[in-house]
């Protein structure tokens, strides 16, 4: 049973010591981890997923519950708590959907009777991020950018059902990135988002803050931070409908900026 | 002398799964020989050489097959490489051919590919698969968990008997149950016998014979120091 992961720091660039020497993540958290591109966001969760013990270039070292990983969650990939989707993650497998899902359902579950239910849930889950569904007997290869990362967060949270996942810029996929929080808020695991998304940053437990390949900071989001997690709801909201108007071949209209315009930098400071 | 044989398409991360490897022999006193056996273009001498400071050698298999070249030159391989005052002979070979395989009775069989390479690939690669000790899984970071586990299932659906290591070449990461294999096998048999049934064929090697070293065959052979020559009637 999986109830921390702990980060031992390690060195950025130019061997410098991070500043940050020690995070605990513990389940149920979500957190993000945010800097400029280049800073190390995506090395630091290789790290985690690598289960690093000082042997990867940042000398990072990671504990589960205070201690080493066992290796069997190196040896047997079925076995490892973390599903890591990156931003090149992709499928490569021509594999119709379902044969695809049915088999991995399977390999990740000793009552084979459940691998359907699994896979239903699986795409039904998918589906609920992307415009067009996924169709069960398209290949693999012949899903959109948007569907594959559906389908990968989907797979990560129902068939693997691991309990840490770890997500990079889920907000480039072009799914409904809103309603993917919200669905895996539901399960009950550790989440690391490595993010330039002000949403998602405020809707996690805390940020990792990374500057030349150090951790630099560690912000839990306050009171303020959650209020202005509402007006940054609303305005990303508001853009995402101006996005689906123009995706559903509509014209813009003055009224659709009505409540955006509420948003000016005064009349935000005024509405809070 | 232990022996290690290494197979592989081409690309598929051979020499950077190696290169770790070596490393960690190295850096724990043992003495390495590298040769590698390709058709017609190969570096890897140069760069063990360059990075290790052990003695490598490279054959160019031309219009032979690689993996019947190497049953050819393994024997003065080895003597050449006892000479060097090596204790460990890794063997880097393209293994073509999906009809036989490169490893020998006694010697370590270490398999690799790439885990991009499609879901069908454990299917398609026969003996080169199905006759070593253990399959190596490179280039992981490229793909998901799913098709991980996916892969490797295949994996052991196509060869049960086969052990399995997801590596991350790049990093040297899950390398060093590879170097305990290395480690763990015995000193090469002074007969030495190709693991794996050869093909249908016509040349010696090709219809069965299987003693390792250009002594045993005849018809168009060649030695390690030597270009192809003719030995028979």
């Amino acid at each position: 049973m999986i109830k921390t992961i702990t980060i031992l720091g390690g060195e950025g660039k130019a061997d410098k010591a991070e500043e940050v020497q020690r995070i605990d993540l513990n389940m149920g958290d979500v957190v993000s981890i945010v800097g400029p591109t280049g800073s190390g966001k995506t090395t630091l969760i290789n790290d985690i997923e690598l289960f690093a013990d000082g042997d990867t270039p940042t000398k990072r070292r990671i504990l589960i519950n205070g201690e080493r990983p066992p290796s069997v969650y190196r040896d047997d990939p079925s076995r490892n708590p973390i599903a890591l989707i990156t931003q090149h993650t992709n499928f490569l497998s021509d594999l119709p959907v379902r044969v695809f899902l049915g088999t991995h359902a399977r390999i990740r579950c000793a009552d084979g009777s459940r691998a359907d239910a699994l896979v239903a849930q699986t795409l039904a889950f998918a589906n609920q991020l992307t415009g067009e569904p996924v169709i069960p007997d398209s290949r693999m290869t012949e899903l959109s950018g948007g569907q594959t990362r559906a389908l990968l967060i989907a797979d990560a949270a129902i068939i693997c059902n691991t309990p840490i996942v770890l997500l990079d810029e889920v907000e480039n996929a072009g799914i409904h990135r809103t309603r993917a929080l919200e669905l895996l808020r539901q399960y009950r695991k550790i989440f690391i988002f490595v993010t330039h998304d002000p949403r998602i940053a405020l809707l996690s437990d805390f940020r990792i803050v990374m500057r030349s390949g150090c951790i630099t900071r560690v912000i839990h989001t306050d009171a303020a931070e959650r209020t202005f997690a509402l007006t940054v709801g609303c305005l990303d909201d508001a853009l995402s409908r101006l996005r689906d108007k123009i995706r559903f071949g509509k014209h813009l209209e003055k009224t659709d900026f009505t409540e955006l315009e509420r948003f000016t930098p005064e009349r935000e400071a005024a509405f809070l | 002398m232990k022996l290690v044989i290494c197979a592989g398409s081409a690309t598929t991360g051979k020499t950077s799964v190696l290169r770790h490897v070596a490393r960690k022999l190295v850096a724990t006193g043992h003495h390495l020989a590298f040769l590698k056996i390709d058709v017609q273009y190969a570096d890897e001498d140069e760069v063990f050489a360059r990075e290790f400071a052990i003695p490598t050698r490279k054959v160019y298999s031309g219009e032979l097959c690689p993996d019947h070249c190497s049953v050819l030159v393994l024997g003065d391989a080895l003597k050449w490489a006892g000479e060097a005052g090596a204790d460990i002979l890794v063997v880097e070979t393209a293994g073509l051919c999906l009809r036989c395989a490169p490893y020998v009775d006694g010697g370590l069989g270490l398999m690799v590919m790439e885990a991009t390479s499609g879901m069908n690939l454990p299917r398609k690669v026969g003996p080169m698969l199905s006759l070593a000790d253990i399959a190596v899984v490179t280039k992981i970071d490229l793909v998901s968990q799913a098709e991980r586990e996916v892969f490797r299932a295949r994996i052991m659906e196509a060869a049960p008997s086969v052990r399995v290591r997801e590596v991350n070449a790049l990093y040297g990461i899950g390398i060093d149950p590879l170097v305990d294999l290395v480690l763990q096998t015995p000193d090469a048999p002074e007969r030495l016998l190709l693991r794996g049934n050869p093909p249908v064929g016509t040349c010696t090697i090709c219809v069965g014979k299987k003693e390792i070293g250009w002594q045993s065959h005849f018809g168009v052979v060649r030695a390690l120091d030597n270009q192809n020559f003719y030995r028979g009637e």
